[in-house]
């Protein structure tokens, strides 16, 4: 394994246990600052706990979290996290429905505290409409800044709980199984959507779609059993024989999936 | 503040603040004239609409229901009451420096924590910041552990009902059952007095509109946004780098202030503090007066405070048995068919019959096709005259 420099998160010996069941197991894994990398694997290969780890919202057992050259994750809670720059997108769309659109993106805006007392004064309101505009702009759902978020689209949802993510700003995005759902159109843009992301931040992506992987993927990471299989681009981890294996012996569609 | 809620506002308040006591200063025979029993009886509710104000910033904005404001409620009227307590002196029944039921009791000496309420400025500071303190502490404890939903509402009752257990008791030196009463003074004013009354109603009124300002304005910045976000989608608003307990506990201190203050203007308007404020029944109570105006408003949770009291009132002394299976009825209506309460229901009625009226004139225009060509304004299709 290489040395945490250089590394936008870094996990070292991580093992989760939920009562005696080992979602990862001494799991090893790192990512390079830029890069966007697809997590694949079977069902309980243990790639949403990953994600989990990551964001805080599960305590390992053993092993290490490092973000970026030296935070160490593990004593943050998911707010601190989320405030260091670890951005998260979930599966199912997680937006504010009784909020407006914009409001969605203006809640999840970086900015210096989050703390009650500061969300009761008043801020520079200039440069964070700017920011808010340009969020929804790569977006797209500039259009709709006035509607009630539980109006939209469930793609659109999708689409705007990624804009707040990237109104956060920041250095890594967490994305579960964003085209989960969706159309062929749909999909085909959110893939654009991620590259453009990617061009100045770190983007883990998890999926399922091997259609949607071959769009995005650079390099791939194949969980199995909570540890990596295996990694490397996708036509050379598409034909391993271990992940062939891994998708054989579990159903016969997933490894058509594969190929 | 949208402009139509400043207005409606501005006028509420000059209506309960300024006019209603003016009409109560005129003498009993002038048509306007406003009974000592209304203004009293009006003074009460309004203390019910500041602890609903809180209430439905709690519940209707944040999504946290709690089962248990009666505690609060308790707290700030039985700071007041035992001020009142120790105002009456000498004069009491027993005519000793102690109140009445310590002198049955065999209570010789004025137990230690009652020693502070002498004093005017520690009632004061005391009927906001007990509820305050025991909020804060109670609140940081239960959204720490991550308690919420069904098991937050579940362990609000419980304090209620523990609360109301402890109360009740005569160790606590709070009057047992009977609870404080026989009040003679507020801050040296004599409450048989009309005028006394008078100016507790205005107070109260007051306290109401400065409530409805301080929540609004809460609701209008950036907090106010996080509280619905955090009822929409607490996992989202911690993953957006917020900690949703935070803004929880700032709210339940914030609803809880408002409940002291609210039983302390209670307190010498009614004339008596017993543990039957407090416990499950007056908590869940509470809970319907905001369910019933409307949830998530404020207006709809002081509409409802008011309103259901007023229908109580009426029908405790016409129809007693009715009142009961009322409250039931109304509790369970307004989960059924009104879950916006009755301020939603007036709001879907009037865009339904807005809805109307436009379909027809459309349908009109459309049957004549060259009458539409007239001019603006000279035809007018039937139905639609405004």
């Amino acid at each position: 394994m290489n040395s945490a420099k250089g590394s936008i998160i870094y996990l070292e010996d991580v093992t989760v246990n939920y009562d005696g069941f080992k979602a990862l197991s001494h799991l090893n894994f790192f990512m390079d600052r830029r890069e966007l990398r697809v997590v694949i694997g079977p069902n309980g290969a243990g790639k949403t706990t990953l994600l989990d780890v990551v964001s805080g919202r599960v305590k390992p057992e053993t092993g290490r979290v490092i973000f970026g050259h030296e935070t160490d994750l593990l004593p943050l809670r998911e707010n601190d996290i989320a405030r260091l720059g670890v951005g998260r997108k979930f599966q199912t769309p997680s937006v504010f429905v009784n909020l407006t659109v914009w409001d969605n993106v203006e809640l999840s805006l970086r900015r210096a505290s989050k703390g009650v007392f500061a969300a009761l004064r008043r801020r520079d309101p200039e440069e964070e409409r700017e920011r808010i505009a340009r969020a929804l702009e790569t977006v797209q759902l500039a259009a709709k800044a006035g509607s009630l978020a539980g109006t939209l689209a469930h793609g659109e949802k999708q689409w705007l709980e990624i804009g707040m993510v990237i109104a956060q700003d920041p250095e890594l995005l967490l994305v579960d199984e964003p085209v989960a759902g969706m159309t062929d159109e749909e999909t085909a843009r959110t893939g654009g959507l991620l590259e453009t992301i990617a061009a100045d931040r770190s983007v883990l992506v998890i999926e399922h779609d091997m259609e949607f992987v071959r769009q995005i993927a650079r390099k791939v990471t194949v969980l199995h059993l909570g540890t990596v299989l295996c990694e490397g681009p996708v036509e050379q981890v598409q034909s391993d024989p271990r992940v062939l294996e891994v998708y054989l012996g579990r159903r016969r569609e997933a490894a058509d999936a594969v190929h | 503040m949208p402009k139509r809620e400043a207005l409606a506002v501005g006028l509420a308040a000059v209506v309960l603040v300024v006019v209603l006591p003016l009409c109560n200063g005129l003498p009993a025979d002038t048509p306007f004239a406003v009974s000592n029993f209304t203004i009293n009886l009006f003074g009460k509710f309004l203390t019910y609409a500041i602890l609903a104000l809180g209430l439905d910033l709690l519940w209707g904005y944040a999504g946290v229901l709690s089962l248990g404001h009666g505690v609060f409620f308790g707290l700030g009227a039985y700071a007041m009451g035992m001020h009142l307590m120790l105002e009456i002196g000498a004069k009491s029944v027993y005519q000793s420096a102690l109140p009445d039921f310590m002198v049955w009791n065999q209570v010789t000496a004025l137990p230690i924590f009652w020693k502070p309420f002498h004093s005017v400025v520690f009632t004061l500071a005391a009927i906001v910041l007990v509820p305050a303190l025991f909020g804060l502490a109670f609140g940081y404890l239960a959204f720490r552990s991550r308690i919420r939903g069904v098991y937050f509402s579940i362990i609000t009752q419980a304090l209620a009902l523990s609360a109301w257990l402890v109360f009740n008791r005569n160790e606590m030196n709070l009057g047992g059952t009977n609870g404080l009463a026989d009040f003679k003074t507020v801050f040296g004013f004599p409450l048989n007095r009309p005028a006394t009354q008078r100016g507790l109603y205005a107070v109260t009124a007051l306290t109401l509109v400065g409530a409805y300002l301080l929540c609004r304005w809460i609701t209008l910045t950036r907090a106010g946004k996080v509280l619905v976000a955090i009822r929409d989608s607490e996992t989202r608003v911690l993953f957006s780098g917020y900690s949703p307990a935070a803004y929880k506990l700032f709210v339940f201190v914030v609803s809880a202030m408002l409940a002291g203050l609210a039983g302390a203007l209670y307190a010498p308007q009614v004339g008596i503090v017993t543990p039957a404020k407090i416990g499950v029944l007056p908590s869940i109570e509470m809970v319907v007066w905001v369910a019933a105006g409307g949830r998530g408003t404020l207006y709809g949770a002081v509409i409802g405070a008011f309103g259901v009291n007023w229908i109580q009132s009426w029908l405790t002394t016409s129809y007693p048995d009715l009142w009961l299976l009322f409250l039931g009825g109304l509790f369970m209506g307004a989960v059924l068919f009104f879950p916006d309460g009755v301020v939603g229901a007036l709001g879907r009625l009037l865009a339904r019959a807005r809805r109307v009226v436009t379909r027809r004139r459309e349908r009109a225009t459309l049957d004549a096709p060259l009458l539409s060509q007239a001019p603006r304004g000279s035809i007018r299709p039937p139905g639609s005259d405004e």
